[in-house]
């Protein structure tokens, strides 16, 4: 029986020749990472450890992201904390304001993650580099706090779905409506404990930035991890980016799946998935009218250049509507200075929108755009729970860049097309 | 190890958001965190809470978000176990490593109303549900980790290696 693109990567990383599903194995790690909320309490149980060096200074990665710039008192405290221990242990991989942007658009953006392989982070999208055919998958502060000291982690090696993409997307059609359609068919909890592996041949019409936003989200199907085949693009994507050595990883013929799905993706359109969870899709054509009084274009989902350039190409010319507050979230630095150079930000201030500095900040309900009740935000991040954007009562719709910047012109649910494009 | 209490009962896909918004992820201190738990879905649960009671769900308990501030704030409120059909994968985890016994049980989630009284043997996976007079065998813990929540977490866990 053969393995899946995901147990071929945990074999080699437990020195093992062959691992099957449901095998508890020890594994290697390249990359551990947490940010500003996951660190402290990662930190807080590191210095429980007997050892009480780093594993490897290069392989730790600290990213304050999440309250950062620090949005209160507290807040700073944790990112003082995760500051400190950073330079108390000479960590090379520690980001500053200045330097830092979302931590899932960073580190490929700094090319410290690359195809074969694995990383944990304390932080659930953390399987956004599976774009790049790594393993990589999220685990709570204690997991990450132990791996950063011992360099290993236990894994149950998991089973695989697999998602056959065929075609290619027409104009408006993004990574982001690829994951929320497949969200869509099989629900919030369809991959559970398992892996996403997507292949077929319409995985070369995706883009890195489209593949990115889906990978990104498979937590979101509760998948351990999404992980896409490496071809030119992405060993384009890692020369560019990256001086690291990688490992290119294929599922075996005879790979064993649960399931198997087939999208194709020339049929898809624009996608909306309804409060309050990922799995209630709609695409916008049914979606009906719904007013909005806000607009969030950013986050590790879909704050990378690609997606500001889809927005300001869909905004440009137009004003936000009325009363509409419409927040654009470049997720780095880079991305943040590549879309001025380009012109989008003035595209998007033109427009009325604000341009804010790299911060996982309104996603999540942290800052920089909560929602008051009754309040409804049209959202390019990844969770639509109760509260999640803010009050209990408000409401968080999810959605690609594009539709995100047609529904702030028009005030309502809308995609392109609505406005001629 | 024994567990014996009244339940709180939830439905499917009880997300990380609503145990502890994140809001209050400013704070990593359990005391404090166990004073927002449940605060989205149950504003009542605080008050309500004694020590030793029993949380159950249906599917997909814990999804969403990493933060282990989650089953620290349901330990930190007095929940002596959770009992739920599945778990979202990082909760599980998280549940294990920081000591929050937790039980996957189909059977029990769906049979279990709130308010009932609920025993269980984390030895032998046995539910036992005191108000229905109905019993339920949760799924056992793979040997390696029982051997991490005998040493009561992953912490101790490597210490001992």
């Amino acid at each position: 029986m053969g393995m899946t693109m995901t147990q071929k990567i945990l074999a080699a990383h437990a020195g093992l020749p062959y691992v099957e599903a449901g095998q508890l194995i020890e594994a290697d790690l390249d990359l551990v990472l947490a940010n500003d909320i996951t660190g402290p309490v990662a930190i807080h149980e590191a210095d429980k450890l007997d050892k009480k060096t780093v594993f490897d200074k290069d392989k730790v990665v600290f990213v304050p992201d999440h309250f950062a710039p620090n949005k209160d008192i507290k807040s700073a405290e944790h990112c003082k904390c995760v500051r400190e221990y950073a330079k108390e242990h000479n960590i090379t991989n520690y980001f500053e304001v200045g330097q830092m942007g979302i931590e899932h658009a960073l580190l490929p953006e700094k090319g410290l993650i690359v195809a074969g392989e694995t990383c944990i982070g304390a932080d659930s999208h953390t399987c956004t580099y599976g774009a790049l055919g790594a393993f990589s998958t999220g685990v709570g502060s204690t997991d990450m706090g132990c791996g950063m000291i011992t360099g290993k982690t236990w894994f149950k090696v998991p089973s695989a779905v697999k998602v056959v993409l065929t075609g290619k997307p027409s104009k408006w059609v993004s990574g982001k409506d690829v994951i929320l359609h497949l969200i869509g068919m099989i629900g919030v909890d369809g991959a559970l404990y398992r892996s996403l592996e997507f292949t077929g041949d319409g995985v070369a019409n995706l883009s890195m930035d489209d593949r990115f936003s889906i990978a990104n989200m498979a937590i979101e199907a509760g998948a351990k991890n999404g992980i896409f085949p490496v071809d030119d693009k992405t060993i384009a994507y890692m020369e560019e980016h990256s001086n690291k050595q990688y490992t290119i990883y294929e599922a075996d013929e005879d790979a064993v799946y649960d399931e198997e799905y087939t999208i194709d993706l020339s049929v898809l359109e624009p996608t909306v998935a309804f409060p309050h969870l990922p799995e209630n899709t709609k695409t916008v054509s049914e979606a009906g009218e719904i007013k909005i009084d806000q607009v969030v274009i950013g986050s590790c989902t879909n704050g990378r250049i690609e997606d500001l350039r889809t927005a300001a190409e869909v905004i440009k010319g137009h004003k936000v509507a009325n009363g509409i507050r419409v927040i654009v979230i470049p997720a780095t630095q880079a991305i943040y200075l590549q879309a001025v150079e380009e012109g989008l930000v003035k595209t998007f201030i033109e427009a009325g929108a604000i341009v804010s500095t790299p911060t996982c900040g309104p996603c999540l309900g942290g800052y920089m755009g909560i929602l008051a009740a009754g309040e409804r935000a049209v959202s390019t991040t990844n969770r639509n729970f109760v509260g999640r954007m803010g009050h209990v009562d408000s409401e968080v719709y999810l959605a690609s860049p594009a539709v995100a910047a047609a529904s702030a012109v028009t005030g309502k649910i809308s995609q392109p097309s609505e406005l001629g494009l | 190890m024994k567990a014996c209490g009244i339940v709180h009962k939830y439905g499917d896909n009880v997300d990380t958001d609503v145990i502890i918004p994140a809001r209050y992820l400013n704070s990593s201190d359990p005391a404090e965190l166990a004073k927002s738990c449940m605060e989205d879905i149950d504003p009542g649960f605080v008050k309500r809470v004694k020590k030793g009671d029993i949380m159950v769900a249906n599917k997909n308990f814990g999804c969403g978000s990493s933060r282990e501030h989650a089953p620290i704030a349901i330990k930190a409120s007095g929940i002596s176990c959770v009992i739920a059909e599945t778990f979202a994968r990082i909760f599980y985890r998280n549940a294990i490593n920081i000591g929050l016994p937790i039980i996957e049980c189909p059977e029990a989630a769906k049979d279990i109303d709130a308010g009932d009284t609920v025993e269980i043997d984390f030895d032998s996976g046995m539910i036992y549900n005191k108000t229905k007079g109905n019993e339920y065998k949760g799924q056992a813990f793979p040997e390696f980790m029982q051997k991490i929540i005998a040493a009561e977490g992953l912490v101790n866990y490597i210490n001992q290696k």
